[in-house]
């Protein structure tokens, strides 16, 4: 059974606060067996607290199965590319190497390798995967396109990425704010990696009149 | 915010109008994206019919990879039934050129007064490496066979008194009178060594290869 059409993933990195709840419930999906398949980024761990969830994007072009010499990376007809086949996977690592988000593992103590599979299991039923039920800020959301629309009216979701001249289109959804992605509707990925972050000045302007004065204590 | 001519959906998961089990609208009123059982597009863009020919031999997509074509079913069908009838003439060829050769020449064993009744004599027959065994088992019976067990080769001792020829290596029994197997890991009977009484020489004559 395949997952249903209308039910897309959408990552909203702005929205993540670095709590591991999806890297635990990856571990607790009844097909992972107790091995998370996703991980959590820190962006530019010295100067900010920024995380990004990083889970597969499950590309139109896959990288990881295009590179792989034992054929063993499948994806299904609903556009999941699932983990490696494990008759067929000689834990060679291409994959890991070759994937723009860095999202396969390749575990040697068993020899295989093994990534996130939109919880295929679960998908396939309707349901949301793990990390997505969990997740509290809903940098994870798994639903259709009207309810992210209305849930986040500020944002649109993209699904084309730039890696140099490698052009890649993806099943799962990044938030971008609707006004850059109406002026370039994909992420030019090797051009954010030199890009700082704005200045910002905080402004903390002290109130002259105590706000709590009419609240009973 | 909102657009006034946009309808506005309901989000809440409970609602009566969602069905599903994460409250998601039925799939028909949304058009899928792609085809359903082709979804991967190649990196360079194009579609698959400029694109070399081991990208059809080496799919991505699942639903490729494991179909089947009627050709090539039917290809996979008539070499193998090919090869099996090759293989029945193969066995049938083989058959005929074991008929064809020469039995081995008779060759003389020992003299009738030199076996007494319940004794043995080893020998060889037809080469020098294929041991034999011959039995006297009454006044006008005389039995031959091939030494080697025929569970794993094993040099068998016929006991006359209890009948039956024995293979110590595994404790396996043949049946004295006709060499079949009677007991123990053995399945196939012990080849039995054609005799000839000319006289009163005892002569090898041929050795009977028997399945059952």
């Amino acid at each position: 059974m395949p997952k249903p059409d209308y039910l897309h993933f959408f990552i909203d990195p702005n929205r993540c606060i670095g709590c591991q709840a999806c890297v635990q419930a990856c571990t607790e999906c009844d097909t992972h067996r107790g091995e998370s398949m996703i991980h959590l980024e820190f962006v530019d761990r010295a100067h900010s607290v920024q995380t990004v969830p990083v889970v597969c994007m499950h590309c139109e072009q896959p990288t990881c199965a295009e590179v792989c010499p034992a054929d063993a990376i499948k994806r299904t007809g609903d556009g999941v590319v699932q983990s490696a086949r494990k008759p067929r996977c000689i834990a060679c690592g291409n994959c890991v190497m070759a994937c723009p988000f860095g999202v396969p593992e390749v575990y040697e103590d068993r020899q295989i390798m093994m990534k996130c599979d939109m919880c295929y299991d679960r998908t396939s039923v309707g349901k949301k995967p793990m990390c997505a039920t969990v997740c509290p800020s809903q940098a994870l959301f798994f639903g259709t396109r009207e309810q992210v629309e209305q849930l986040r009216p500020l944002s649109t979701p993209v699904n084309r990425f730039h890696f140099g001249r490698q052009a890649i289109s993806t099943r799962v959804f990044i938030m971008m704010p609707a006004k850059q992605a109406s002026r370039r509707p994909y992420v030019d990925i090797t051009a954010a990696m030199s890009e700082q972050p704005r200045e910002r000045a905080i402004a903390l302007t002290p109130v002259s009149t105590d706000p709590f004065a009419n609240v009973e204590v | 915010m909102q657009d006034e001519g946009r309808e506005v959906l309901d989000v809440r998961i409970d609602s009566d109008a969602r069905e599903g089990l994460t409250g998601t609208a039925p799939a028909s009123i949304y058009r899928p994206l792609h085809e359903a059982e082709q979804v991967t597009i190649a990196p360079d863009w194009r579609p698959m019919d400029v694109q070399p020919a081991w990208r059809t031999d080496f799919p991505i997509d699942w639903p490729q990879d494991h179909y089947v074509e009627r050709r090539e079913f039917m290809k996979f069908m008539v070499l193998t039934s090919l090869a099996f009838t090759v293989g029945q003439f193969w066995i049938a060829a083989q058959d005929w050129w074991r008929r064809r050769r020469q039995p081995p020449a008779g060759v003389r064993l020992a003299s009738l007064d030199d076996v007494p009744v319940g004794a043995t004599r080893a020998f060889t027959y037809p080469t020098e490496h294929d041991p034999c065994v011959l039995v006297r088992t009454s006044e006008r019976t005389l039995v031959a066979y091939s030494q080697k067990c025929t569970h794993l080769s094993c040099a068998v001792l016929p006991q006359v008194a209890e009948k039956v020829i024995r293979c110590p290596c595994h404790e396996g029994l043949f049946d004295l009178e006709s060499g079949r197997p009677i007991a123990g890991p053995p399945r196939r009977p012990l080849p039995r060594i054609r005799l000839d009484v000319r006289g009163r020489q005892i002569f090898a004559t041929g050795v009977e290869e028997r399945t059952v």
